[in-house]
């Protein structure tokens, strides 16, 4: 008999992929005003990844908790990880003035709000996107890792189930490595794990029914001090455009002009 | 006469494919139109049998947009962070 899994699934709000970013007037940030903003595409991946382990049933889910961390909007992007098949989430609020002045929570504050989450809610499995879209910092999944003394197997592409233990898949340079861990575990999920199912209309609206707790970090007790400090944002170089050449004499005279030849 | 619980379905399947409009690569404008332009041209139908076939053929389509977002997403993806 394998333990029934409580599975937590952090995610973020983060500017839609799709999207340009622009670098504000003041070169701190990125312009996020206004702009269209949607899930973190790696946090679909571990929403999905939970909803299938509880179709599949063995070993049965118990429950599926949604958690995100920022500023209002982010109940959005709870109701579609609700809609996608999440039981219930917690917001963790941070109101927008705040994530103005002291910018938002980093991945070591995340990761020690998480372990007071996994703790008060005795989950047995995390599983993260591997990093999110906006800032790429690829660290929280590891550092709540480290904070709780789990075992982590980080940029999932498979993840099978052997009793109580966890065998999971990862792209490596130059082939695939696999790992074998006992629950509970840490696991960030790549970008061929699986495909995310879409959140249709008809969900969306059931999902409202959902149970969306609001709290704060002080609810947690987490220190949410900022240690990193953002000097400058900038663009980077435009592309220099490429050249056509009339003939091949021409490419060779080019080409001797650069030393290539 | 028009089957009741049909038509309930057929509005359902076409708010549905709206709201999937909304994302539409070419904009929404482009997908609205299309949209009402194929739900408009099947309105004359009586029959239940071909009501059916225009539910399934609205549900496949809703497949195949779902799925073209996916891959968007998965090849922006994938240029941006798997290879290098």
């Amino acid at each position: 008999m394998s333990t029934a899994l409580k599975i937590l699934v952090p995610i973020k709000r983060v500017i839609d992929y799709a999207i340009k970013p622009r670098v504000n007037s003041a070169r701190t940030a990125i312009e996020t005003a206004g702009v269209k903003h949607s899930m973190n595409p790696f946090d679909e991946l571990s929403i999905e990844a939970a909803v299938r382990m509880r179709e599949r049933g063995t070993p049965a889910v118990t429950d599926i908790l949604a958690l995100s961390v920022g500023p209002p909007k982010c109940v959005d992007v709870l109701r579609t990880a609700m809609a996608m098949g999440a039981d219930r989430s917690i917001h963790v609020e941070i109101s927008d003035a705040e994530v103005k002045e002291k910018g938002e929570l980093e991945p070591l504050g995340v990761a020690k709000l998480l372990k007071s989450v996994v703790e008060k809610e005795q989950r047995n499995l995390v599983i993260l996107g591997k990093q999110s879209i906006d800032d790429d910092s690829n660290q929280t999944g590891q550092m709540l890792a480290g904070l709780l003394g789990w075992g982590q197997a980080t940029q999932a592409s498979k993840i099978e189930f052997e009793g109580d233990n966890v065998s999971v898949t990862r792209e490596v340079d130059g082939g695939v490595e696999t790992l074998r861990c006992p629950l509970p575990m840490v696991i960030t999920t790549d970008l061929r794990l699986n495909e995310p199912r879409y959140a249709s209309l008809p969900n969306i609206m059931k999902a409202k029914k959902n149970k969306l707790e609001k709290m704060t970090l002080q609810d947690f007790g987490v220190d949410e001090g900022r240690r990193l400090k953002t000097l400058k944002v900038e663009e980077p170089p435009a592309r220099q455009g490429g050249g056509k050449v009339e003939d091949v004499d021409g490419m060779i005279k080019k080409l001797k002009e650069l030393g290539a030849i | 006469m028009i089957n009741p619980a049909l038509r309930r379905q057929v509005i359902n399947i076409y708010k549905e494919l709206l709201n999937l409009g909304r994302e539409y690569p070419l904009g929404y404008e482009y997908f609205q139109t299309r949209l009402h332009r194929a739900f408009a041209s099947q309105a004359g139908l009586q029959n239940d049998e071909e009501i059916k076939k225009g539910i399934e053929r609205a549900e496949y389509v809703k497949k195949e947009v779902e799925a073209l977002y996916y891959v968007k997403r998965y090849r922006a993806l994938r240029q941006r962070y798997a290879e290098n």
